[in-house]
């Protein structure tokens, strides 16, 4: 039985309150790595949203299989079967859609694959028991809300580059504090929506 | 209520598992199908002198091969040389970032592609030198290996039947070795001619063993004799320039390739007999030298060829008398005290590129223009 919460409400919780990034820190090592750079960060970002949308969605349906079959307990190696291979096709499909959104976005796909977030909403949806409808928003709004973490610290990197760090902290270090400083400051949504 | 069989029970995670693999494997395949398919593509090569019906959907290269157009690549389409450039004139968008490490600033702006990276999706305008169309792939047969030096082999690959090849000394061929130990796809390398163009149905390559290198060491340590290899070419732009000038020639260790198809095609012209030639050439030490009977007989029999060998550590047992020394220093002793200078003079250099560099700085020191020194160098 899917829980009662709007698909409105489980929207903003998805980007705000329950951050998949900074409230549940999953696909950390792309965010640490990639948000070098603001241009690759934002590509970054939109290919999760897009990845996550259209995988929740068909891991939802599989696991409607999977419940039907009695087969839940291989949910997980299933849902990652399913991700390589949406990926796949999306490449391909994207490939041939616009080159110019291949270029921003498709060179980033293969890596996904190995995004921990990517399987967390999967994960997440299934232990939440989440509807379709429910399911999709939520991985669209954890896309957003993954998109939106990554771009506010690489802006925040930016800055940093030009701060004076103490050796023994720059690069990854000074990061890792970063990071701690925008979960704090997620942490203030908090109370706002209530979905978990 | 009856109890599943045990064999039942433990089965029926892998099969659902891979089950669900066949049919998203299945569901990719039909993807590529209907979205990899891009119809019947022209491509025109050179505004309309040759027009080649393909299929879209493959990158340009194998495409291009398919048809017989040959570019050099010595990578064979990974992405890694960046040998495989092809003027792009149709605009299919943007550099991908897979091609921008190995374009140069200008080469981007006149729309220069890697063509192993971008695919055949509509009718395409490209251009190609001429030179390429005479590229083609033979199967040849190895009929001789010869040692040479302790780790240079001299090998002759008889091209098949009724199969001629047209190159200029100079040019480089594609060498291409089948998948072995831990290399599981065909590797191919470059390697100069050292066969004379008048020996129309073999080409005979000089391959010095690089340590870990994939094909020098199959050459050395796998290649029989009678065992058949595919060789494509030919390549390259080095060559001998017409002009009467005084050649001055440099070169080290397989560098020697270039070399012995230039002098053996300009006996046959009698072209030695009338241009003044330098050969230079370098190696450490006495079992480094090969072909020294020939070359002295050369310098014996005709006026105007001088051939100057150099050890840089003769070994005692070398009993070494000619010149000792980097074949730097020998070059630039020679070029100060004993090339005349009646006729100008031009540098032909085949060798490494610490070598190159450091003869075209004693070239240009012995003022001689840059834009008359030509060179081969080994990537």
């Amino acid at each position: 039985m899917s829980p009662a919460i709007s698909p409105f409400a489980l929207f903003f919780a998805s980007i705000f309150t329950s951050n998949i990034l900074l409230a549940n820190f999953l696909g950390m090592c792309s965010f640490v790595s990639i948000s070098k750079d603001m241009t690759s960060s934002n590509g970054l970002g939109l290919a999760v949203v897009v990845v996550l949308t259209v995988t929740t969605g068909v891991n939802w349906a599989v696991l409607q299989l999977l419940e039907a079959l009695g087969l839940v307990y291989l949910r997980f190696i299933v849902f990652i079967i399913v991700i390589a291979a949406v990926v796949q096709m999306l490449e391909m499909i994207i490939d041939r859609v616009s080159q110019t959104l291949y270029m921003n976005l498709g060179i980033f796909l293969p890596l996904i694959t190995v995004n921990c977030a990517i399987l967390g909403v999967s994960l997440f949806m299934e232990i939440r028991s989440y509807s379709f409808i429910q399911s999709i928003v939520f991985g669209f709004g954890s896309g957003l809300g993954w998109w939106l973490a990554i771009m506010a610290l690489s802006a925040i990197r930016k800055k940093v580059d030009k701060a004076p760090v103490p050796a023994g902290l720059k690069g990854a270090g000074i990061t890792m504090i970063t990071i701690g400083f925008m979960a704090m400051a997620f942490i203030g949504f908090s109370g706002m929506l209530q979905v978990q | 209520m009856q109890e599943t069989p045990m064999i039942v029970q433990a089965l029926v995670a892998p099969l659902s598992v891979a089950g669900i693999s066949a049919v998203l494997g299945a569901l990719i395949s039909i993807t590529d199908k209907i979205v990899n398919n891009y119809g019947d593509l022209v491509l025109d090569i050179n505004s309309g002198k040759k027009k080649i019906d393909i299929k879209g959907g493959a990158p340009l290269l194998q495409t291009l091969a398919e048809s017989g157009i040959f570019v050099p690549s010595a990578c064979g389409g990974r992405g890694s040389c960046g040998a495989c450039k092809v003027k792009v004139i149709t605009d299919i968008g943007p550099h991908l970032p897979t091609e921008t490490p190995y374009l140069e600033p200008d080469e981007i702006e006149q729309n220069v592609r890697l063509s192993c990276q971008i695919k055949c999706k509509e009718d395409l305008e490209l251009e190609i030198p001429e030179s390429l169309f005479n590229v083609r792939q033979y199967a040849g047969v190895i009929e001789r290996i010869t040692d040479v030096t302790h780790d240079i082999k001299e090998v002759y690959v008889k091209l098949p039947d009724g199969e001629e090849t047209s190159f200029v000394c100079g040019q480089y061929g594609q060498l291409e070795v089948p998948p072995y130990d831990k290399v599981k796809t065909p590797t191919q390398r470059a390697y100069s001619m050292s066969s004379a163009p008048s020996d129309k149905n073999h080409l005979e390559f000089l391959v010095r063993l690089v340590p870990g290198g994939i094909v020098t060491t199959y050459v050395h340590e796998h290649l029989k004799e009678g065992q058949k290899v595919n060789v494509i070419g030919p390549f390259g732009e080095f060559g001998v320039k017409e002009t009467g000038a005084t050649m001055i020639c440099v070169a080290g260790g397989s560098g020697m390739a270039p070399f012995k198809s230039i002098f053996n095609h300009m006996i046959e012209t009698g072209e030695i007999e009338t241009r003044e030639i330098w050969y230079f050439f370098g190696a450490r030490t006495k079992k480094d030298m090969f072909y020294l009977d020939w070359l002295y007989e050369l310098d014996g029999k005709y006026d105007k060829f001088h051939f100057v060998p150099a050890l840089s550590e003769p070994q005692e047992d070398d009993e070494w008398t000619g010149p000792t020394g980097l074949i730097t220093e020998v070059l630039d002793g020679y070029l100060k005290e004993k090339i005349g200078r009646s006729q100008p003079l031009e540098g032909y250099l085949c060798g490494s590129p610490g070598m190159l560099d450091a003869c075209m700085a004693v070239m240009r020191k012995n003022d001689m223009t840059e834009d008359r020194i030509y060179f081969d160098k080994f990537a």
